[in-house]
């Protein structure tokens, strides 16, 4: 009879050291973000700071920019979600329920950008923004990905699974298309929506490329190439570095934190559908 | 023949409708799309053969890029490390995620928690991660040698021994995106009917033999998908380098991927041609790797 709690014990031993060893790297940066550079350099390594130096953070602020790294992250995240939310779903709509010419060639060709790695599309649209006057502008940052190959896949996909019988009614009863897809499929794909949300959020946050490439002015800055920068900038002070760190990934952290069920099922709903 | 008009019915009939709302709903995503995506996709197939700085026309030169390419040390250097970065990091994100998956599904108290730990580094800026890792990694105050200092074993030059920093930066890699991977599998676990596992209880099979029997065959479409994903993630290697390396030119070579050539290549030299090819060749690696597992997903995927 005992054995069940000792292999319970066990499991649970395992997932507490995975666990442990995940958040290290979380610890040492919080850590360290609130030493002093001396401090930050001594062996052995004290496990808390001797005086804590609240101050790093306040001169990682003064001496960048951050409120701008912010917004523009945040512009960035905004427009290109609310982009694929509305665009992606309203194409996914209509190839998914309505007859027209020529629809499944649009769909194919949507569907071939997923094979295409972002890096070869990145130097003919470095060309075309540059010809178009759009380098270095919100518009080279956010257009480009309003809309997306794999939001139109998983919409179309949780479309289909909508029993057709609701959009015949609702034909029969005169609603227009715009209004199917507004008050019908809509409304009973939130998960998918979600899931294409998160998907896409967590991708903006994460792009650096795009933006180190296609960004050139200190304004521009999005947070992932603000502390690529600091990393050279910065290089023996860690704790300027740990504290520009954590002032980076902790808007989105607390983000997970608040909303993390949409967070999980969403990218596990991208599996299922994907 | 105007009388003959006007008996017609109403100039736009239902289906004409029908038509129109759907390019309206279609062609915003459509035209960004073939703007952003499919014409700049292809225009690299065209660029890859001519000599061209992004400013003046291109000038056609037929496949002398890839020509070079194929004598290009540096360039088949980041081949050859993207390679071993793909077969270092795909296997060991995916199976750690699949072990933390099975356990994780045993339904033990605190899963959820656990769960929302194993998550976090997800939603971490992969530029960060390579910042606190390179603090970690650290030679001489890095928190990891002092704990490999503590319990007697060598403390590696995680980032400046060549040998090892290509290790290196996988470890940070599988840190980042294992929790990724461990949730599209656990949802995939979760969706496998109890009553299986009771049939082969009945049957009398062991865990290793119900893991292998039944888990892993009702998992496979959950690990084809995460196997494909991570996949093509890997090849795209760029930003732990970026930061876990940029700084040490003399070391970029050992660890330099193909995403970083065709940077540094168009963005820094201006050779946008030669970078050009260098994404064609990126495309047709991910390309044939990806067709290589749809052909043998038939041998090892079960669809139900």
């Amino acid at each position: 009879m005992r054995a069940v709690p000792i292999k319970s014990l066990s499991v649970h031993l395992v997932l507490i050291i995975g666990a442990i060893v995940l958040m290290i790297p979380f610890f040492w940066m919080i850590i360290t973000s609130l030493k002093t550079s001396s401090e930050a350099l001594l062996i052995p390594p004290t496990l808390l700071p001797e005086n804590w130096q609240f101050s790093n953070y306040i001169n990682v602020w003064k001496e960048s920019n951050f409120v701008q790294y912010y917004l523009n992250t945040f512009i960035v995240m905004a427009v290109r979600t609310g982009g694929q939310f509305f665009l992606c779903s309203m194409a996914a709509f209509a190839i998914s329920t309505m007859r027209f010419p020529g629809k499944n060639i649009i769909f194919v060709m949507m569907l071939s950008v997923m094979m295409f790695p972002p890096q070869i599309v990145m130097i003919p649209v470095y060309a075309l923004m540059n010809q178009i006057n759009w380098l270095d502008t919100y518009y080279v940052l956010t257009v480009p990905m309003m809309a997306g190959a794999f939001g139109v896949f998983l919409l179309r996909q949780f479309f289909l699974s909508i029993p057709r019988d609701l959009y015949e009614a609702a034909r029969i009863d005169g609603c227009s298309f715009p209004r199917i897809y507004w008050s019908i499929y809509m409304p009973l794909s939130i998960p998918a929506l979600v899931s294409l949300s998160i998907f896409v959020i967590l991708g903006s946050w994460n792009d650096f490329l795009w933006p180190l490439v296609m960004t050139s002015s200190p304004d521009m800055m999005v947070l992932s190439v603000a502390i690529a920068s600091f990393a050279g900038e910065f290089m023996t002070d860690y704790p300027s570095m740990m504290a520009a760190a954590l002032m980076s990934v902790i808007p989105l952290i607390l983000i997970y934190l608040f909303f993390q069920r949409y967070f999980i099922e969403g990218i596990a709903l991208t599996g299922v559908k994907g | 023949m105007k009388d003959g008009s006007q008996q017609r019915t109403p100039i736009i009939t239902d289906k004409h409708k029908e038509v129109i709302w759907a390019y309206v709903l279609t062609l915003p995503a459509f035209l960004i799309l073939l703007m952003f995506h499919i014409g700049p996709a292809l225009s690299s197939f065209w660029y890859s053969l001519t000599k061209w700085n992004g400013l003046t026309a291109p000038e056609f030169v037929g496949f002398a890029n890839f020509m070079a390419l194929m004598k290009d040390g540096e360039f088949l250097h980041s081949v050859w490390n993207t390679i071993l970065f793909v077969l270092g990091a795909v296997p060991l994100q995916v199976i750690l995620a699949t072990i933390f998956a099975v356990l994780l599904n045993m339904g033990l108290k605190g899963t959820g928690f656990y769960r929302t730990i194993y998550f976090l580094p997800v939603v971490t800026m992969l530029i960060a991660v390579g910042s606190i890792f390179r603090w970690l990694y650290n030679s001489e105050y890095g928190l990891i040698n002092y704990l490999l200092g503590l319990l007697h074993l060598p403390q590696p030059q995680w980032l400046t021994d060549p040998g090892l920093l290509l290790f290196s930066i996988i470890i940070a890699e599988v840190w980042h995106r294992m929790g990724y991977n461990l949730v599209i599998l656990l949802a995939g676990l979760q969706s496998i009917p109890r009553s299986l596992y009771e049939a082969a209880d009945i049957d009398g099979a062991s865990i290793i033999q119900k893991f292998f029997n039944v888990t892993l065959p009702l998992l496979s479409p959950s690990l084809f998908f995460v196997i494909v994903i991570s996949l093509i993630n890997s090849f795209q290697v760029f930003d732990l380098i970026f930061v876990m390396v940029g700084e040490h030119p003399s070391l970029l070579n050992e660890t330099q991927s193909i995403v970083y050539k065709i940077y540094e290549e168009g963005f820094k030299f201006y050779n946008m041609g030669y970078a050009a090819a260098q994404s064609v060749v990126l495309f047709l690696m991910i390309f044939g790797v990806t067709l290589l597992q749809l052909y043998y997903q038939k041998k090892w995927v079960h669809y139900q």
